[in-house]
Order: C-alpha cells, then sequence, then structure tokens
C-alpha cells in the first residue's frame, strides 16, 4: 500500500511537470506581450522594456522556466503581472466558492443522470426511455453558455425567481449548479442507461429474479454497484470536463471562483495566474482520478484483492 | 400424445404449453404442446439439442421469459393446484426461490461479483421466510455445510471470485435450496464444469434430492448425465416434446427414430476400444500412408509464463506458470490429442505452437524453429499451420461474406488471382460439404455444425500440414459434432494434416486420436498412443478423468 502511494506520488509529480512545460511553452509562444500589456497604450519603449526586465521576461526561456519550476517547488506560483500578489494566496482565496460550485455541479449531474438513466434502462425501447435520451442528448450537445443564457431568461428575468448573478445565498448557487449540471447529467444518463441495460441482461441478475427477489432490490442492490463500476473509472476525465466548465459559468454568472479568476487572466496575458489556475486543475483531475480508485475498491472485491 | 401417468399428484404438471417469440417478422411459435407432470420425489430430465427448447420451458415455469422477445400463448403449468400462468408478479415472487427454486449453467457468472456469497444465500432465506438476519445466517451456514464446502464460515464473507466453479455450483445449490423448495430446476448444472467436477455436482444433487425430498427437474443435453440422473427422461425437438418415459424404457426401446438417432450419436468412452487409431471414414482414400520420417511439429521443453514483473511507475501482475516443461512429437497423417480439464495449459499449449503467445523453448514447425521470430519471419510458417477455434459463432466476421472469409488467408499470403481465388474458395466449400453458393452468403445464415466447416474450409485454404484444433466441437450438438468429426478424420486419410487436438472430452479424444497426452497445471502427465492412454493408463489422474465421464447406460449407473 505504502508502494502505491509512492508510486502515485511520482506519477502525480511528473504529470504535474508535464503540464507545467506544456503551458508555460505554449503560453510563451504566444504573440501577445505581456510587458506591453501591463504597461498600456502609451507607454514608452523604455518603460516596455524596464518592465520585461522587472518580470525577467528578457531571460532565455529556459531560464525562466527553470526559475518558475524552483519556485514551484518551494511552493511559490510566481507574483501575478496586473494585481501585483502573490498567486498561490490568489488561487487559495477562490478555491471554496468554485468547490462549493462542483460540489453542487456534480450534485446535480449524478442525481438527474443516475435517476434518468436507470429510468431508460428499466423502460427501455418505451417512451420514457426516449424521452429521457432526447433530452441528454440536448443536454450533452448545448453549449454551456447558451444554456447559461437560457435559464437565466427564464428563472430571473423573466420569472424573477431566482438571482442574476453573485455569490453569498443558497438561491446564488441553484442557476450555475443547474448548468453546470445539465452538461453532466447528459452524459452519465446516457452511461448509466448503457451500463444498467448491459447489467440488467447479466446472468446473475436472473438469479435475483429467480430468487423471488423484489424489483427495488433487484435493480439497487444487484444491477447498480455493478453498472457504476465502469463509470466511477470515468470521475476523473469527468473532472477535467468539469473544470472547462466552471471557467465558463463562473464568467457568465459572476461567480467569484478560480474560472473567473483565469478568466480575467486570459485577457490581460496574465501568465502567472493562467499557470498557477492550469496547473490547479491538472492536480484536480489527478485527484479526481485517485478518488475513483479509492471508491472502485469499496464497491468491486475484484479490485479490492489486487 | 399420451401422457405418463401415476397414482400420486403431481408436484407440477404442464399441460399444452405453448409459448411464442416475437420477431420482426411476426409470431413465431418456440413451444407447441409441452405437457409432462412432475412427480414427487422424482428426477425428470428434459434433454434434447440446442433449441429444442429445453431453456424456455423451464424459464416458463418460472415465468422469467424475456418479456420483450417470449410469451407464453397458451397452456397450463400448475404448481400443486396452483396456476402459475395468470399469477400476479407479486405472487409469483413467493413461488421464485420458494417453492420452485433454479440452477443455471454457469456458476462463474450466476453470482454477482459484488456482493459477499453470505448476502446472497441470506437475502432469499429472508425475503422468503422473513427470518432475522442471525437466523437466516445459521440456516446459510447449514446449507453450506449441506453441500459439503470446506470452511463455511468463511465463505460467507468471501466473494465469487474467491471461488473456484465447482465451489460456485455448491453455493448455487445451497441457495436454491435454502428455502426448501418442492420443484429444483437446474438448467444444465454441469456443462460448464470439468467432468471430474461434475461427477461430484452430480453426486451432491442426488444425495441433497433424498435429503430435502425436492423433486428436480434437469435440464441437459448429455445423454451420459441423463443416464445417469433421471428416472423419466422427456426428448425435446424443435419445441416440442417428442417422447417421454422411464429412463431404462427411453434408452433401451427408443420409439422415435430422432431419439434413436440422439442415442446413436453419443460418444462413448470406450467405444474404439481394441483398435488403433481412429477409425477410417473413407474407404476409398489409399491406406495410411507410412508416418513420415520427419515430424511435421516436434516441441521441446516449452515453457508458458503469464504475468509482468512490476516495473518503477506500473503496475506488475503476478506471474503464474501456465505451461511447463512440455515436450512432443507429431507426425503428418497422425493426431496428437491433448486432453485435460480447464486451466490444465491445453490451449495455451495450442496458442505457444503457433507462434501466438510468447514462450521459451524450442517450437519446430516443418523443422523450422519458430522461437523469437518476428511476425515477418512468421508469415510463411503461418501458411502450414493453421488452427481452428472453439466458438464458430464468434470466429467468423459476421458482416464478411463466407467467400471473403475463406479467400482472405489467399490473399494474404498472395497465393491466388481473383479467378483463381473463386475457384479455390468453391473447391474448399464442396471439400467440407458445403454447397459453393454459400460463397455469397453470411455467416447468420448458417447452423453452428455449418460455420464450423466454414471454419475449416478457411483453415484449409492454405493447404497447411499442421492444423491444432482447439474444443472444436465443443460448441456443437452431439449429431452435428459426430459429422464434424468424421470431416475431420476423413481430410486428414485424403490430405495427410497433423492435427494436435485439444479437448476436455475424453470420449471425443478416444474417437480423434493416434496419440494421447494427459495433461494438468501446465505439464504432460502422460503420454502415448490412444490404447496405452485409455486402455491401460498409468497415472492416477488419467484414472479419475475417465471415471468422472457418464456413461449413456442407465445401466452403468455409478449409485451412491
Amino acid at each position: 500500500m505504502a508502494f502505491l502511494i509512492l508510486r502515485r506520488l511520482v506519477q502525480t509529480a511528473l504529470i504535474l511537470l508535464g503540464v507545467a512545460a506544456i503551458t508555460f511553452l505554449l503560453l510563451y509562444a504566444l504573440p501577445a506581450d505581456p510587458a506591453r500589456m501591463i504597461a498600456g497604450r502609451s507607454a514608452t519603449a523604455q518603460t516596455v522594456a524596464n518592465i520585461r526586465r522587472e518580470l525577467g521576461l528578457d531571460q532565455p526561456l529556459l531560464v525562466q522556466f527553470w526559475a518558475y519550476l524552483q519556485g514551484i517547488v518551494h511552493g511559490d506560483l510566481g507574483r501575478s503581472y496586473a494585481q501585483k500578489t502573490d498567486v498561490g494566496a490568489l488561487i487559495a482565496a477562490r478555491i471554496p466558492a468554485t468547490l462549493l460550485l462542483m460540489a453542487a455541479g456534480i450534485l446535480v449531474e449524478v442525481v438527474l443522470g443516475l435517476t434518468l438513466g436507470i429510468m431508460a434502462a428499466l423502460r427501455r425501447g418505451g417512451p420514457v426511455d426516449r424521452v429521457v435520451m432526447m433530452a441528454s442528448f440536448v443536454g450533452v450537445s448545448a453549449p454551456q453558455f447558451v444554456v447559461a443564457l437560457l435559464l437565466l431568461y427564464i428563472f430571473a428575468v423573466t420569472l424573477g425567481w431566482l438571482p442574476m448573478s453573485g455569490f453569498g445565498t443558497a438561491a446564488h448557487v441553484v442557476l450555475p449548479a443547474a448548468t453546470l449540471g445539465i452538461l453532466g447529467a447528459g452524459w452519465y444518463a446516457r452511461m448509466v442507461r448503457s451500463a444498467m441495460i448491459d447489467v440488467l441482461n447479466q446472468d446473475y441478475v436472473r438469479t435475483a429474479r429467480a430468487k423471488g427477489l423484489s424489483s427495488a432490490r433487484i435493480v439497487l442492490r444487484h444491477a447498480l454497484p455493478n453498472a457504476l463500476l465502469p463509470i466511477i473509472a470515468m470521475i476523473g476525465i469527468d473532472i477535467g470536463q468539469f473544470m472547462g466548465g466552471v471557467v465558463v459559468v463562473e464568467a457568465v454568472y459572476g461567480w467569484p471562483g478560480i474560472g473567473q479568476l483565469a478568466w480575467q487572466a486570459i485577457q490581460q496575458v496574465d501568465i502567472p495566474i493562467i499557470m498557477g489556475v492550469t496547473l490547479v486543475s491538472a492536480l484536480a483531475i489527478v485527484l479526481g482520478n485517485l478518488i475513483a480508485d479509492i471508491i472502485a475498491p469499496l464497491i468491486d472485491p475484484r479490485i479490492r484483492a489486487q | 400424445m399420451k401422457l405418463y401417468t401415476t397414482a400420486s399428484t403431481p408436484v407440477l404438471s404442464i399441460r399444452d404449453l405453448c409459448v411464442d417469440a416475437r420477431t420482426p417478422e411476426g409470431r413465431r411459435r418456440v413451444l407447441q404442446d409441452v405437457s409432462f407432470d412432475l412427480n414427487p420425489g422424482e428426477t425428470l430430465c428434459i434433454a434434447g439439442e440446442s433449441g429444442s427448447g429445453k431453456s424456455v420451458t423451464s424459464l416458463s415455469i418460472m415465468q422469467l421469459l424475456p418479456k420483450a422477445s417470449l410469451q407464453i400463448a397458451s397452456g397450463s403449468i400448475k404448481l400443486g393446484d396452483r396456476e402459475l400462468t395468470n399469477l400476479s408478479n407479486h405472487a409469483m415472487r413467493s413461488v421464485r426461490g420458494g417453492d420452485i427454486a433454479m440452477v443455471f449453467q454457469e456458476p462463474m457468472t450466476s453470482l454477482n461479483p459484488v456482493i459477499s456469497i453470505g448476502t446472497q444465500l441470506t437475502e432469499a432465506i429472508r425475503e422468503h421466510q422473513g427470518t432475522e438476519a442471525g437466523k437466516a445466517e445459521a440456516i446459510a451456514l447449514q446449507m453450506l455445510d449441506a453441500v459439503h464446502i470446506t470452511e463455511p464460515i468463511r465463505r460467507l464473507t468471501q466473494y465469487p471470485h474467491e471461488l473456484s466453479g465447482g465451489m460456485r455450483q455448491r453455493v448455487m445449490i445451497a441457495m436454491a435450496l435454502s428455502c426448501r423448495p418442492k420443484v429444483l430446476l437446474a438448467d444444465e448444472p454441469t456443462t460448464a464444469l470439468d467432468v471430474t467436477v461434475q461427477a461430484q455436482i452430480l453426486k451432491l444433487m442426488r444425495e441433497l434430492k433424498r435429503e430435502f425430498g425436492a423433486s428436480i427437474i434437469l435440464i441437459t443435453h448429455d445423454m451420459g448425465v441423463v443416464a445417469e440422473m433421471a428416472d423419466r427422461v422427456a426428448i425435446m425437438q424443435n419445441g416440442r416434446i417428442i417422447e417421454q418415459g422411464s429412463t431404462l424404457a427411453l434408452f433401451e426401446r427408443p420409439k422415435e427414430l430422432y431419439t434413436r438417432q440422439l442415442l446413436a450419436a453419443v460418444p462413448r468412452l470406450g467405444a474404439h476400444a481394441g483398435t488403433d487409431g481412429p477409425p477410417r471414414v473413407s474407404p476409398q482414400a489409399k491406406p495410411a500412408d507410412v508416418p513420415a520420417p520427419s515430424p511435421v511439429l516436434v516441441v521441446r521443453d516449452l515453457n508458458v509464463t503469464y504475468g509482468s514483473p512490476a516495473r518503477w511507475l506500473f503496475k506488475g501482475n503476478p506471474s503464474v506458470s501456465a505451461v511447463a516443461d512440455v515436450s512432443f512429437e507429431l507426425r503428418s497423417g497422425e493426431t496428437l490429442g491433448l486432453v485435460g480439464e480447464s486451466g490444465s495449459g491445453k490451449s495455451t499449449t495450442g496458442k505457444a505452437v503457433l507462434g501466438l503467445i510468447p514462450f521459451t523453448g524450442a517450437v519446430m514447425i516443418g523443422g523450422q524453429n519458430i522461437a523469437g521470430l518476428g511476425a515477418r519471419q512468421m508469415q510463411p510458417i503461418r501458411r502450414t499451420a493453421q488452427m481452428i477455434f472453439q466458438d464458430p459463432y464468434a470466429s467468423l466476421d459476421p458482416r464478411m461474406a463466407v467467400g471473403a472469409a475463406i479467400a482472405e488467408p489467399l490473399i494474404i499470403h498472395g497465393l491466388a488471382d481473383k479467378g483463381e481465388r473463386d475457384d479455390r474458395v468453391a473447391e474448399l466449400l464442396r471439400r467440407v460439404g458445403l454447397l459453393p453458393d454459400a460463397a455469397s452468403r453470411y455467416p447468420h445464415e448458417f447452423s453452428g455444425g455449418q460455420r464450423q466447416r466454414i471454419c475449416i474450409a478457411r483453415a484449409l485454404a492454405l493447404e497447411p500440414k499442421l492444423i491444432v484444433a482447439d474444443e472444436s466441437v465443443a460448441a456443437l450438438d452431439v449429431s452435428v459434432r459426430a459429422r464434424v468429426l468424421d470431416l475431420m478424420l476423413e481430410l486428414q486419410e485424403t490430405m495427410g494434416l497433423a492435427y494436435l487436438f485439444i479437448s476436455h472430452d475424453m470420449a471425443v479424444i478416444e474417437r480423434m486420436s493416434h496419440n494421447v497426452a494427459v495433461m494438468r497445471s501446465g505439464r504432460i502427465l502422460e503420454m502415448g498412443t490412444r490404447r496405452e492412454v485409455f486402455e491401460n493408463p498409468k497415472d492416477e489422474y488419467t484414472r479419475a478423468l475417465m471415471a468422472a465421464v457418464p456413461i449413456p447406460d442407465p445401466r452403468d449407473r455409478q449409485l451412491v
């Protein structure tokens, strides 16, 4: 077990190093010049050059990357160009809001996705199945900013039930969480449906029927845990998708999380923040996979045995 | 049809049962006027080939037919004086597992992999008898004891993957009998098991029938199992019961032609005693060639190990020796029968011989060692060595016309141009007893036996000298199996093929082989001519294996 954790830590470090390298190189390949952005339109060439030297942008790329890596090892994600403050602190201040949004979004997608997926599988080929499949198709394919604007228009503008944007009360979290969750719910509904259909045809479900168990017990105790196994393995990937959605949703609803921070940083070419948010997202995906690896053996004794 | 009647009231009585299948072309009858009685304490065997309606009958009794595709059209199923066909689903639930319990064919997949054995046993007891958890667990323990499972207490917390196939089937039987059902429905309960395990399970079922007083309906395709177990037999064909009667009468005085054919097709162990080599099936062929001086296949110290060591960052798999120090020779026109139970390493040996998996040791095909050869260097050798697989359904591409499938090896090896190819395919199809016009049709249009003929034609396309046949007739019904085996013998006689014939079935091995090797745990325990091994087995395991084969004669029953 200790070896397993050690191996996992090394894997995580390597993944983060790879992510850091790729993002760093991509960002510096951008045609935009952060020094000029900071200096403003009317600045002289001298000012721009000064800023560039101040930020270390005049150094060779590899030297800059090495300095950045050294910073990361010491827990220093650098200083924001625009806000002149510590990136680590900026991100840390934003994480609770994002975690709240993600938790609410995941709740929506899991509850909605599981329920609809199971219903569709049990009524396979029937009208319920068809409606669920159609709805999930729409959910999966609708762009998030469209869903966000649609929900805003209906529930905030027209009906006035929920606030337009902001942060603070439970009502504020409903629309952003729903926007995030709808995409995932459509995705989960389809996955759960096909996994359930597969499992319901398995011999052990027939055995459970032949024992005279109730339908509820057959579906929830015998079929569902087996159907969830392949889906749990997808949690890590799902969190990656989720992080992408978070940026859009936080921007639209003015949610003060790291997605919004990233969105502003992109507009200002504030590279240290973009780097920081990217690394935190990569870490979240690694953690998501770790969670999947922890949950799977809880359900499946065959994985426990290894 | 004349019904079998007895003085006592039957436990289960089925009258004129008809079941329809819903197909895109409309309704099709799959069970027609099935009638039989099951008397108290009786074992009734329903025997027949695949598609005869045996399993549909048992699922009808349990009211477990898949609703979307199968439906009872008419008829009656009475449990005592209770009619089951119009029972509500809720009422039927107390019958299932309570009055009628079922054991299925596949012990490997019939238990839920993520639920502990204890929970799977107790949930039915609690459902039907309303006992609380502690008491149900006590009953579960008693049941595990009754089916002779070792360490029953430990088993309760174990999961199915920790148990062998035989133990899982014991758990299934324990589960089925735990609520003391009146009827035990066993659908091919031993078909997926090794022959020695099958003998144990059949013995257990006989023993438990006495102990628990249940009547048994045993569904099987194996006439040996029928002879061993049945008080009465019903023979099914095409959705009808064509003949039923007491076991002795049916085996000794079968009335229907089909029953006689079925019994005649059953391979009997020992049927070829006193003769060398397999029977000749083509009298017109020239007598067997004098064995060629150099063997087609020489295997020396073959070792295969599965698994990989753990490397930094990557998980390893525990390494398991699948084949250890196997050596044998095979000459043209000869068959080496490789027999053993599951996990004995016989299939692994077959794959290694064709270079399909990594191995150590020497494998010489036509004098050339294939150890360590790359894909490119292997290609010319593959021409001389081909394989016929077990499952004729899975080993043909459903979207490829039969002609194209047979021609594919010719194309890969660049052997014939377009025109020649069609002639070659037509000739090959004729060779395996099919019409040349089969070439333009697709696999789903053929039966299992015909598909296996197509696979044989594909293997023959390159005119190989060696064919590895891995359980090639295991998926076929007995009557079809006999004809495919005859075809293989005929091809051997006329083409001088060498077969490495892998099978778990002792009777099939006896029929096909010149020489026999008995494998267990990756090693060859005993090897010799067929007469040596079958008529004078030296190894204890070989003797146990032969003793476990059920004999299709009710007078030879091994009573417990």
